[in-house]
């Protein structure tokens, strides 16, 4: 039986069914789960996934964060629940205090849309299992407000704790603070990340099939549990 | 409390929020590059914020207010915020 | 001053009204009284002058536009042709797309973020309102010249807004183009096509049909935003005195945009699509709730009450006149059977869109609308929206047009020397027409549906329709302005050959058009000439190419002063490709044979070369031959489905030197050319001969192209090579240049001009 990874839809998200495709294509099953609905349908893991919830209103996440089905996310997270935020989801993951530091405009004040080389900085949290430690990949990019900011106090912290999970090769796109791309929770098993994973499934449609690894790595993560 | 200015059942309360000035401001760096190729030179710095208008129920406590300001429309991480009555 | 209502203005037959501010001219003013037996309400007046307005009614066009439907190729892919609000395509496996191009370059000039923002808006909602998911977004746009301070007003708010609304609605932008030239300088071009995917037995149509189904307005409130917009706006030319940039007397009249309302617009009208729950839908974009309602009315059973009580507003305060002329965005109009009504404001109100009844189908033939309990139009819907003037303007070949043919490019100085020829490539390609527009295109998310196969600055947009079966699509635009003014009949027919071959060169079958007609002053002969020319050729063009016109649309009145821009038709072209990885992508990565498909002429006409080194603008376009066209297409298509090429990349603006170049920058390797014995190299590099391409060959499909070419009758000249192995694009005995310093020269331009 796959497990069940359920992908959230807030009202203007975009890449929701495009995540549940990577979960699939991972060999899990993709359960939606929508905003409103305070029922997290005993999924086994959970994906924030990239767009705009309500349109970027008042700040990117801001919003989103309160709705009823995060109640249950937030709570599980605390109690172990592996969550994944991409983009709009890393957005939501920080306004809901999960993951420390907050994203901001990109320095350049323009949405960029790119395939980004990063590097894995940590393969010990349950969405890079698959990946080794120091890989370096390609996957896209594409945000307006993807500068990560925290103070000095935190960020030397998350380097000192091993909690920066992806960085920016070859340029920082968009300003964020020791080209950081990725970070994760104490635990280990919150992660939020700006690049897109979910278009690096299939070389078909992206630049590469690089992205596959934070959804083989929570499947596995699942199976080798149940 | 607040005074009013209209009607019995209504106050009207302003709240500022300020990116914390360690953040930085590309919008406002961007309206600082502007000013001098409209013929401005003498702006030193620009920094952009928001500004919200609440009109709230008369008798609302101040703490109220802040909870709002620090809950929802500010993000304390990176924003401080003061309120005062309008 | 009470309400103008029916009764009153039956009662006041010589009261004075304005109707020449609003637009219309004295006959026209006499039509409506005709037509209704006493002169129109304020509220009437409002609606048949935004309706009968150029943008909406098409007055100037109609005449020559109907050659599309006249001359149109017969095919059974066609499902739903001209006349509705996109055209709509089988393309096998139950599957229909639907696809159109529309302009919104007025009102970007005015407000560039904006105005293109709610240029993409507007599109998205045509296809919405056929029943489709938008699946991509395609934008050609057009500004003055690069270094030209309007132009760093206009281009950068322009990209922010087409980015800025696309990306919040989650549609990859996969295509389009940027050009430069100084006739668009107060005049910028921003058209945007959208692509749609719906199962082919559930098209919708825009039809009120069924007396007694309701009305249901949903989406966004109503506000003042545009009200004059469409009439006014587009009709008025800019005087020299804006130039500079439009006054504050232009602004109110824009429309604002709000993508996240457009956003769960698109998935409410997506569920109510599913639960198969609505009879006829209509988006209001130009002439607002005026046109849906009229045509609603007029296509359907011929009859419709409307309140606007029940219309939610913005402020209160709004007049009839108001309501009805509003272009507030994101706003749909459908027809609803009683028994569904409850279920369709379900959906809307789990989505949070605003929606509520305000009308009702009926068969009375006649369109009322009702406010604080009076009528205040009483019409019969098919004069507002589909009988409007029709207009026969003069049309006169221009006295220049002789002495521009006779000025042939061909006296013009030429390099020669390798020196020269090396000079002029690198010159050409980081020229801003030819440079790379990473910068522009960076702002646009290409990935969002995870369904793009290729996006720019690939030939087409490839988009995967089916993830089982890998059935998809290919769209690219095109057009060319300078080979319009020298020819207007040549130059469409070169547009809509260019967009044909680009979505041939990926590998799919083009099946049918859509086009954007962009020009001056209808009120100028020369320009009615210029464009009784060019639609003729494209609806020849598209005959003979086997690929009708679906739906389209007319920009006139883009001039400043007297000054007409370059007639400037845009064409779209659809393609079906039955398997998406057989794609054929156009960058050179590994060691080919490369090989030039068709014929290489001395003619320069309009060419880039010779505006780019000479600011030359005269002759003849390169000459076109439509039938030469489809057997590239044929062999191309074919050739990609057996699987036979690596790449391929056809040649148009700056000829065969600009479509090595990009390949080799693309796709990383370096290319060793050896042009024929006794080609004049200057000509094989630059010149713009049309039905060409260049393919990449792997070694074990390079006999069993060629013999398919010769068997077919298509020339070919095998070239030289691709070698990953090499880091330069190198001509035989004439020059080298690293690959290295082509990508500087190629991407250094556009950030140096508007990185800021």
């Amino acid at each position: 039986m796959a497990a069940r990874i359920g992908v959230v839809t807030f009202p203007g998200s975009l890449d929701d069914r495009d995540a549940a495709r990577a979960v699939r294509l991972a060999g899990g099953e993709p359960v939606p789960l929508w905003h409103a609905d305070a029922d997290l349908h005993g999924v086994d893991a959970v994906v924030l996934p990239g767009g705009f919830s309500y349109g970027d209103y008042l700040r990117c996440g801001a919003i989103a964060r309160f709705a009823p089905v995060m109640d249950l996310v937030i709570g599980g997270a605390n109690r172990g629940l592996p969550v994944l935020g991409i983009c709009n989801g890393f957005q939501v993951l920080c306004e809901s205090h999960l993951l420390p530091g907050a994203l901001i405009r990109n320095e350049r004040r323009r949405f960029v849309c790119r395939d980004q080389r990063l590097r894995v900085e940590s393969a010990g949290t349950v969405w890079t299992s698959s990946y080794a430690l120091g890989d370096e990949i390609v996957i896209p990019i594409k945000n307006g407000e993807g500068g990560y900011v925290a103070d000095a106090s935190t960020v030397d912290m998350l380097e000192a704790e091993g909690r920066v999970v992806v960085r920016y090769l070859d340029g920082n796109p968009n300003g964020s603070y020791r080209n950081i791309a990725g970070i994760a929770n104490a635990a280990g098993n919150v992660v939020g990340l700006m690049p897109h994973p979910e278009h690096a499934v299939e070389s078909l449609t992206g630049p590469g099939t690089d992205g596959l690894g934070f959804f083989t790595s929570i499947l596995s993560r699942l199976v080798g549990a149940a | 409390m607040w005074p009013h200015d209209q009607g019995e059942h209504v106050a009207r309360v302003v709240v500022d929020v300020m990116l914390k000035p360690e953040i930085l401001d590309p919008q406002g760096q961007a309206i600082l590059g502007a000013l001098p190729r409209l013929g401005f030179d003498g702006v030193t710095s620009v920094r952009q914020g928001k500004h919200f208008e609440l009109e709230v129920a008369d008798g609302t406590a101040e703490e109220t207010v802040r909870t709002i300001a620090e809950t929802l429309l500010a993000n304390p991480v990176i924003e401080d915020f003061t309120v005062r009555g309008a | 001053m009470g309400i103008d209502t029916v009764e009153r203005a039956a009662a006041t037959p010589d009261e004075p009204q304005p109707y020449a501010e609003l637009g219309l001219k004295d006959d026209e003013y006499a039509r409506i009284r005709e037509v209704l037996g006493r002169r129109p309400t304020s509220a009437e007046l409002t609606m048949y002058s935004v309706m009968w307005s150029e943008h909406c009614s098409y007055k100037s066009s109609k005449v020559h536009l109907r050659q599309f439907g006249e001359k149109a190729p017969a095919t059974d892919a066609l499902l739903v042709g001209m006349g509705e609000n996109a055209g709509v395509v089988d393309i096998g496996q139950g599957w229909a797309v639907t696809f159109k191009i529309e302009s919104h370059n007025h009102p970007s000039y005015v407000e560039p973020y904006q105005g293109a923002a709610t240029g993409v808006g507007g599109i998205v909602r045509d296809i919405m309102s056929m029943g489709a998911r938008p699946v991509a977004v395609l934008d050609p746009l057009r500004f003055g010249p690069a270094d030209a301070p309007d132009t760093h007003r206009v281009l950068p708010g322009v990209v922010a807004g087409i980015g800025g609304y696309g990306n919040c609605l989650g549609l990859p932008n996969v295509g389009g183009e940027v050009v430069f030239d100084p006739t668009y300088a107060g005049n910028p071009l921003v058209n945007a096509l959208c692509v749609g995917v719906l199962r082919r037995d559930r098209i919708k149509l825009a039809h009120a049909s069924g007396v007694g189904n309701q009305v249901i307005l949903f989406g966004a409130k109503t506000g003042r935003d545009g009200i004059g917009g469409v009439s006014v706006l587009a009709s008025a030319t800019f005087d020299a005195a804006s130039a500079d940039g439009a006054g504050p007397s232009k602004r109110p009249s824009v429309q604002v945009g709000d993508p996240f309302a457009e956003k769960v617009l698109i998935e409410c009208c997506l569920e109510l699509f599913e639960r198969d729950i609505v009879v006829g839908i209509q988006d209001l974009g130009g002439a607002g709730l005026s046109c849906a309602t009229s045509e609603l009315a007029s296509a359907g059973d011929g009859g419709m009450t409307v309140d606007l009580d029940r219309v939610h507003l913005r402020e209160a305060s709004m007049a009839p006149e108001e309501i009805l002329a509003s272009e507030s965005q994101e706003r749909m109009c459908a027809v609803v059977a009683p028994s569904h009504v409850e279920e369709f404001l379900a959906v809307c109100a789990r989505w949070d869109v605003t929606a509520r009844v305000i009308g009702e189908v009926t068969s009375t033939g006649r369109l009322v609308v009702t406010w604080r309990g009076e009528t205040v139009v009483d019409v019969p819907p098919r004069t507002v929206a589909h009988e409007g003037p029709v207009y026969h303007r003069p049309v006169e070949r221009p006295s220049t047009q002789d002495s521009l043919i006779a000025d042939d490019p061909a006296r013009l100085p030429r390099p020669s020397t390798p020196d020269e020829l090396r000079h002029t490539l690198l010159r050409m390609v980081a020229s801003p027409n030819l440079c790379d527009r990473s910068w522009v295109t960076d702002q646009y998310d290409r990935y969002v549906q995870g369904n793009t196969v290729l996006a720019q600055p690939e030939d087409a947009g490839v988009i995967r329709i089916s993830e089982e079966t890998r059935l998809g699509v290919a769209v690219a635009t095109d057009g060319n302005g300078r080979y319009c003014r020298l020819d207007p009949y040549a130059g469409a027919q070169l547009a809509l050959a260019e967009a044909y071959r680009n979505v041939a060169v990926t590998g799919a079958r083009p099946l049918a058009v859509t086009d954007c007609l962009n020009f001056g002053s209808p009120e100028d002969p020369a320009v009615m000439w210029q464009f009784e020319r060019a639609v003729t050729g494209l609806a020849d063009g598209c005959r003979a190419l086997g690929t009708p016109v679906t739906g389209g649309n007319v920009s006139f009145y883009n001039s400043t002063g007297d000054t007409a821009i370059l007639p400037t038709p845009v064409v779209g072209v659809l393609g079906v490709i039955d398997d998406v990885s057989r794609r054929t992508p156009m960058g050179f990565s590994t060691a080919t044979t490369l090989i030039l498909l068709g014929d290489t002429r001395d003619e320069f006409g309009g060419s880039e070369w010779a505006w780019t080194v000479h600011g030359h603008l005269g002759g003849r376009p390169p000459a076109v031959d439509l039938d030469r066209e489809r057997l590239l297409a044929e062999i191309l298509v074919s050739a990609a489905a057996d699987g036979l090429l690596a790449a391929a990349h056809d040649l148009s603006d700056g000829g065969l030197a600009q479509a090595l170049v990009e390949s080799c920058l693309r796709g990383g390797a370096g290319a060793r050319i050896a042009l024929p014995p006794g080609a004049d190299p200057f000509v094989w590099l630059f010149a713009e001969s049309a039905g060409r391409a260049v393919v990449a060959l792997p070694p074990a499909a390079e006999a069993r192209f060629t013999d398919l070419c010769t068997t077919r009758g298509l020339p070919w000249t095998k070239i030289g090579t691709a070698d990953p192995a090499s880091d330069a694009l190198d001509i035989a005995a004439s020059f080298t240049i690293p690959l290295a310093d082509l990508r500087v020269a190629w991407t250094a331009t556009l950030p140096a001009l508007f990185e800021t």
